[in-house]
């Protein structure tokens, strides 16, 4: 019987066979080597069928055990929002999702649009002159903030605030470790944010790029002023990354503050956690490194008949054209997902992203203040935060967030398996998910 | 998708220029906390008042705005779209409801194992599934696409030589490569030496052995080539390059002619990328997110990118990996396209999947036959799951590749890749997949053979086309002399 995915059926075989004057299907496999097709058997169970395979993953799925969105205290990277019922509704437009890269415009309007629309929205966001049509995430974007300054600058030395999320430091190293750049990291202080007497120390003729991340991996927001006057002052960029692009709603934004290069994870922007991704890296920059930039761009052109389009452009930055010249090995974007991202801004606007982020900054504020007062708990970082903040507990924090979950909630990351010094802190992010009745009995937890 | 000649509106405004003030399109949770003041928390200047600029609209303002862009958009779900090198293959629906269970797509990539265990048994029972697949011993799922599993590889490749005293300069790649290759050999600082395939569109042992030597790290090879041809010497080059310490990296983008036809893993192949995107049916998204798993032979496990899944004492954990190249990305890589992949090969089993192999390679060999009377064949015999034609004879009405492409739009099909690989001519390459009914190939073909005629016969049709799509021929040049890359108020 033919499976529901393949359409052959015996009578179309047997007239395909004779059309490529074949006896069967293994003659067209004769330039492979006969030992090669002997060994080839897979060892795997037979197909399954559709209610067989749909229960089967509803069991997978019932060995998760994640709480509701309201018990859900998690952050350090991947957060918590609500998803309007739009966002999915677009990405679930086939002509979307089964597309690949438009790379014939005449039949790709829909993509490119939304695209040219989606950097012009986070060039908005970011304050920047440029936006790629997207990377990977926000660590590989870091990676290519750096690889860009070492290009830009032709310097080797990179200076990385250790308050920069874990994980994005790892892929610029990895990254980086086949350059013959320097990445030298630097400390904190007691605010969370980075030390600019350590900074300064550092900072010499060598320095390519000064990259910090605010709100960085705290939640503590960085002076992007200040560390920007003094990376330029050393004639390297200031590359300024972020965890919760949502926080752009109540900040000011990076281009404004003196970044050369704004990046991030805009998972915060209308895509799920699942566990990961996928998600998008929003990499927006200066007018004058377009040329350096990595990954898609799309332009603004017209047709034949004087009618607006789009198009992908200034290819010959890109891996297809200049092979090992190329700005970046990248291929692909993230494209379904920055179109997520778009549709998601397009759905809040200007207001409703703008009091998203001021309610995602209330509830936080909220539940220090609630934790400080109530549970009479101390917080070890004193610079203002947006919608998360590390917190010190009185007992090993494995066994307060044990004891947390039992009651339906995940109350936060322990921070010890990242920074040993900091083995009793708990970063703990709030966002318009938990209601107050959720963040007191988050407070009431932590101080138990 | 109709047009009205000569029409210069825009077919769908920009968001930027629909809409009013004060619309909107989301309500927000009630607030049942005090409110506080940005000013007094960051100080003034460091706050920030609404993003200038972003859209006001309704609901309704923009479902319209994004189905009318879709509209203007080709997919697979629309008709064949047979983009050589990229399989174009159905995406099953079931996999989009199984991306989108509640416990999954909720699931934070740092809450504890413990409570994810639905999520690890997927992710090590898909990396079971790509090991039998390809005769590898260890499979990370990490790599976000085709062209980073690429980076991770050749870092892989590093670390082992740099483990053995000598990272080594070289590496070679044949001239069908993807453009990758050479970009991802780039970023890893080797020297990239590339090697000409043969007359035959096979790279030849001979080629190879010239220019081996120790300090080359790897050769890079994809297998099948993008000219569609299973590269025979396989094993004779494999062997040339363990002969003198090197490694051999092998692109997956063209597993999808392979499955339960013949495994990497007995090729001599010691690292290989999967493109999760292509052989198992994720869908392209409109160019990513794909999923770029790296596989490796039991040696150089060592060197995986950091954490791996593994089973111990019946609990799924993350381990690190202590020699790792380190993480290629945030967290566990693209979770929601391991679930779609695993449910494709589920849905699949192992008689299936080698079916849709052996499918995909006769619906390449029927469609090139079919072709071959009216279209030049650079290579003689047969093909695996894609083949090449060129634009040769219809060069003679002044109709090139390009043109041929256009006017496929006309007749209601995606073009296939054009102008790849580079050492084919005009070349177009096409990869119907095994998604494809003989309905379905003989309608296209019957459209290529009609274009075919009308370049003889009205080559103005062919060079003007398409007459069809929303919008006629873009100007490229123009967008790349004076780019514009992002809206701005009037």
């Amino acid at each position: 019987m033919p499976h529901r995915y393949l359409p052959h059926t015996p009578d179309d075989l047997r007239r395909m066979l004779a059309a490529v004057h074949a006896s069967d299907i293994d003659a067209l496999f004769e330039a492979i080597p006969e030992d090669l097709r002997r060994r080839a058997h897979l060892d795997l169970p037979d197909g399954m069928g559709e209610h067989a395979l749909k229960a089967h993953l509803q069991d997978l799925a019932s060995a998760v055990r994640v709480p509701e969105p309201e018990g859900m205290f998690l952050g350090g990277g991947a957060y918590n929002h609500f998803q309007p019922g739009v966002v999915d509704f677009v990405i679930s437009r086939s002509e979307f999702y089964t597309s690949y890269t438009p790379y014939q415009p005449e039949v790709s309007q829909g993509t490119l649009q939304a695209i040219f629309e989606y950097q012009t929205l986070i060039c908005q966001l970011t304050g920047m002159e440029v936006s790629n049509a997207s990377l990977y995430d926000g660590a590989s974007g870091l990676a290519e903030a750096l690889l860009l300054a070492r290009r830009v600058k032709k310097r080797p030395k990179m200076l990385l605030a250790r308050s920069i999320h874990p994980d994005y430091r790892a892929v610029a190293r990895t990254y980086l470790s086949g350059s013959d750049a320097e990445i030298v990291e630097v400390p904190f202080t007691k605010a969370g944010t980075i030390d600019r007497a350590a900074l300064e120390k550092a900072l010499d003729t060598g320095v390519a790029a000064v990259a910090v991340q605010s709100p960085n991996v705290f939640g503590c927001v960085e002076d992007l002023r200040a560390i920007g006057e003094m990376a330029h002052q050393a004639g390297a960029l200031l590359v300024a990354a972020c965890t919760e692009p949502i926080s752009y709603g109540v900040l000011r934004d990076p281009g404004t503050l003196g970044a050369d290069v704004a990046l991030g994870d805009g998972q915060s922007l209308g895509l799920p956690p699942s566990y990961g991704g996928p998600w998008f890296g929003f990499f927006a920059t200066r007018q004058a490194f377009v040329r350096q930039l990595p990954g898609r761009l799309v332009g603004q052109s017209h047709d034949a008949n004087g009618r607006r389009g789009y198009v992908l452009t200034l290819a010959t930055r890109e891996q297809h054209i200049r092979r090992e010249k190329a700005t970046s090995n990248i291929c692909t974007n993230q494209s379904l997902c920055a179109l997520a991202g778009a549709a998601f801004l397009a759905t809040l606007g200007k207001t409703g992203f703008a009091e998203l982020a001021r309610q995602n900054l209330a509830k936080a504020e909220y539940a220090k203040r609630v934790i400080r007062d109530e549970a009479g708990l101390a917080f070890p970082f004193s610079a203002p935060t947006f919608n998360e903040f590390v917190v010190e507990v009185k007992d090993d924090p494995e066994r307060v967030l044990g004891r947390l979950r039992e009651e339906g909630l995940l109350g936060g990351i322990p921070l010890g398996p990242w920074y040993p010094e900091l083995e009793r802190a708990i970063l703990v992010c709030v966002t318009e998910m938990n209601p107050k009745s959720a963040i007191d009995r988050l407070a009431r937890g932590l101080k138990a | 998708m109709n047009v009205k000649p000569g029409a210069t509106q825009p077919l769908e405004p920009l968001l930027f220029e629909k809409g009013s003030p004060g619309r909107v399109g989301w309500s927000l949770p009630p607030a049942d906390v005090p409110d506080v003041d940005p000013d007094a928390i960051f100080g003034k200047g460091a706050a920030r008042g609404p993003v200038e600029g972003l859209p006001e609209l309704s609901e309704v303002d923009v479902v319209r705005h994004y189905t009318r862009l879709s509209r203007l958009n080709y997919g697979v779900d629309v008709g064949m779209y047979p983009l050589g090198s990229c399989t174009m293959k159905y995406n099953p629906k079931l996999n989009e409801w199984a991306a989108r269970i509640p416990a999954f797509a909720r699931s934070h990539p740092l809450q504890p194992p413990e409570i994810s265990q639905g999520l690890l048994a997927l992710m090590h029972a898909l990396e079971r599934i790509l090991c039998e697949v390809s005769g590898m011993a260890r499979v990370t799922l990490q790599p976000a696409a085709g062209a980073q599993g690429e980076l991770a590889g050749m870092l892989i490749v590093r670390a082992h030589h740099k483990a053995h005293g000598n990272p080594r300069h070289k590496v070679l790649v044949p001239d069908t490569a993807h453009g990758t290759n050479p970009a991802s050999c780039a970023l890893c600082d080797y020297e990239v030496v590339t090697i000409k395939s043969g007359p035959t569109g096979l790279l030849e042992p001979a080629a190879v052995a010239a220019h081996m030597d120790e300090d080359v790290a790897a050769l890079m090879l994809t297998n099948p080539n993008t000219c569609g041809l299973f590269e025979t010497h396989i094993r004779e080059i494999a062997d040339i390059v363990h002969a003198k310490g090197g490694l051999v990296y092998y692109d997956g983008a063209n597993l999808n002619a392979l499955m339960g036809v013949a495994k990497p893993g007995h090729m001599g192949v010691d690292v290989m990328h999967f493109n999760l995107h292509k052989t198992f049916s994720t869908p392209h998204g409109g160019g990513g997110p794909g999923s770029g798993p790296v596989g490796v032979v039991e040696p150089l496990a060592r060197y995986l990118p950091t954490p791996i899944v593994n089973l111990r004492d019946g609990q799924y954990v993350l381990d690190d990996v202590p020699e790792s190249i380190g993480k290629m990305k945030s967290f566990h890589g693209h979770v929601g396209m391991h679930i779609r992949a695993y449910a494709y090969a589920l849905a699949l089993g192992g008689k299936g999947l080698a079916q849709s192999s052996r499918y995909a390679v006769l619906n390449a060999n029927y469609v090139l036959e079919r072709l071959r009377g009216a279209y030049h064949v650079p290579y003689a015999g047969r093909v695996m799951h894609e083949c090449i034609v060129t634009d040769k004879r219809q060069n003679d009405h002044g109709v090139k590749t390009l043109d041929i492409a256009k006017r496929l739009m006309d007749y209601g099909y995606h073009p296939p890749t054009v102008y790849f690989p580079l050492v084919v001519p005009g070349a177009l390459m096409i990869e119907p997949t095994e998604s494809e009914s003989l309905e379905t190939l003989d309608a296209f073909v019957d459209a290529m053979l009609a274009i075919a005629r009308e370049a003889e016969e009205d080559p103005e049709l062919v060079t003007g086309a398409p007459h069809t799509t929303p919008v006629a021929r873009l100007d490229e040049v123009e967008a790349a002399r004076k780019p514009i890359l992002r809206w701005t108020p009037a």
